[in-house]
């Protein structure tokens, strides 16, 4: 990993950008519940003006429409980040009725503070469960199933409630070519909300020393099974 | 100053007491099961209400799921802010943190500005020390005061894994393939030297992707976090995402074509070739040991 020069954000001139695992899953979910009941789904991030190609890819996926919060590329933190996104599906639920479900990662891919879905959903007055594999709507009610203690807890809230998803609930589909066409001309809300002072303050990115592994080659090709062997009794395994 | 610590029945909950008593003594605890079935809004509840009678200065859990779930709940309710995962910490105005990203492939220095400082601690990342264990909090009166807003969020049912096996998360050996096994079918090879050390089966994302294997096999950021005593990686690249699962292990031995791969830089041995030659031979000269 390469940071910037100010150590503030990664180099990432260099890279794509792509919509994060577990917010893939959940796109995937909102999108089969749609097709299976009907309705609408809408896809949110809070992020630079970039961040209209995942929102793009979303869209390609299924979604009907977007909510753009954009930023300058600047580190939000969580209580920042979860006061936008309350805000701006308060001002959407107003206009266009209450969502039943909102999907969250269930931690971001970077930062990985593990609290945004929470905050959202404490400050709506909504149950939130979160880590979810599984998800089945029954009636008025979502049921829910946690990895946990080899295997699934179950729970059972009534809707609305925010869920947040980790990768495994689904397997993403590929967005198809007339979806991709579709996506471009959906609607997408775009707005600049401002960034409240950090609590939790970035103050610099560090990247950890090295596990200070050097690979001991023990050969090549099938003639190095007897070296392998050797290093698994050495090592107490065999 | 008065500590507060969310306990779970496992290493990472002492691991996260080291890392506690730097924020001083004595050490308090409430046990993640003083609640059943698990309810984490409770157990978020009863954390605000003996944090506040016994004026506490900081709140610990383990990052476990649960940890960081019931203190992010514990943070949205008190209004503080929650450093998750941080693997260093310093009580000083305001308390710095060392925290987690990406999984732990990189650390973030930052600031908590908080009156009441809300910490995880990753499991593998601090040492267990020696010291006295916290003190229980007596949680029968607190009990009382649940409002049954906080216990609609509640454990109903449990669902055994199918399977059986060696689980992933906990086995000693753990033998794993990526895009260099090419199918399905390939697995057999991997699958037949897993059993023959007592082992589990791990792959990388691309392979789950690929509808290969079930996403319960998946190392890495976004699937399972391993540290068995050995990890057999066979034709996986190692990406930033595939580490931070696997980096836990004691020992990383590398099965790869690319004698340049990623991965060869965090493996402890390396074999170069055909895994596809080379993980059948393994098997077949340990055979011959039994």
């Amino acid at each position: 990993m390469v940071l910037t020069a100010d150590n503030m954000s990664l180099e990432t001139r260099h890279l794509g950008f792509t919509m994060s695992p577990h917010e893939e899953c959940g796109v995937e979910e909102a999108v089969r519940l749609i097709e299976a009941n009907g309705g609408e789904s809408v896809v949110l991030t809070l992020g630079p003006p970039e961040a209209i190609e995942q929102l793009r890819d979303a869209m390609a996926l299924g979604v009907d429409r977007a909510i753009h919060l954009q930023t300058d590329g600047a580190e939000w933190d969580p209580e920042g980040t979860a006061a936008a996104i309350l805000d701006a599906v308060r001002a959407d639920e107003a206009t266009s009725g209450t969502f039943d479900l909102v999907f969250f990662g269930n931690e971001s891919a970077d930062s990985g503070g593990y609290q945004v879905g929470l905050r959202v959903a404490r400050a709506l007055g909504r149950p939130a469960v979160t880590g979810l594999k599984g998800v089945k709507v029954e009636g008025g009610s979502v049921r829910c199933e946690q990895e946990a203690d080899g295997g699934r807890d179950v729970y059972v809230v009534p809707m609305p409630a925010v869920l947040t998803v980790k990768e495994g609930l689904n397997l993403p589909r590929y967005p198809s070519v007339p979806g991709r066409m579709r996506a471009a001309r959906k609607p997408v809300a775009a707005s600049t909300p401002a960034r409240p002072p950090a609590c939790l303050e970035l103050v610099r990115l560090v990247v950890p020393p090295g596990q200070g592994r050097r690979a001991e080659l023990l050969g090549s090709g099938a003639a190095a099974a007897r070296a392998v062997v050797e290093m698994l009794r050495s090592v107490g395994l065999l | 100053m008065t500590v507060l610590v969310l306990m779970e029945n496992n290493e990472a909950s002492l691991q996260t007491l080291t890392l506690a008593r730097k924020f001083g003594e004595p050490l308090r605890a409430v046990h993640m099961e003083a609640v059943q079935p698990f309810a984490p809004d409770a157990i978020a509840a009863i954390l605000a209400m003996v944090a506040d009678d016994l004026d506490v200065s900081s709140v610990f859990a383990a990052g476990t799921d649960r940890g960081n779930d019931v203190m992010a709940r514990l943070a949205a309710r008190t209004g503080l802010p929650f450093a998750a995962n941080c693997i260093a910490a310093e009580p000083v105005d305001p308390v710095t943190v060392v925290r987690q990203r990406w999984g732990g492939s990189l650390l973030e220095d930052a600031l908590l500005r908080a009156p009441r400082a809300l910490v995880t601690v990753p499991p593998y990342a601090l040492r267990v020390t020696d010291a006295p264990a916290p003190i229980d909090v007596d949680v029968k009166p607190y009990l009382t005061r649940i409002e049954p807003a906080d216990l609609q969020v509640q454990v109903t049912g449990h669902v055994v894994a199918a399977g059986g096996g060696v689980s992933l998360a906990e086995a000693r050996v753990v033998v794993s393939g990526g895009r260099g096994v090419g199918s399905k079918e390939g697995f057999a090879i991997i699958e037949e030297l897993a059993g023959l050390l007592g082992g589990a089966v791990g792959c990388s994302r691309v392979v789950t992707s690929a509808g290969w294997r079930p996403h319960s096999d998946q190392v890495g950021q976004t699937g399972t976090k391993i540290a068995p005593d050995l990890y057999i990686a066979c034709g996986i690249s190692g990406a930033t995402q595939h580490m931070a699962g696997c980096k836990g292990a004691k020992r990383i031995l590398a099965i790869n074509a690319d004698a340049e791969a990623p991965i060869m830089q965090n493996a402890d041995y390396a074999v170069v070739g055909d895994l596809k030659e080379i993980v059948p031979a393994i098997s077949a000269e340990i055979r011959k040991l039994k």
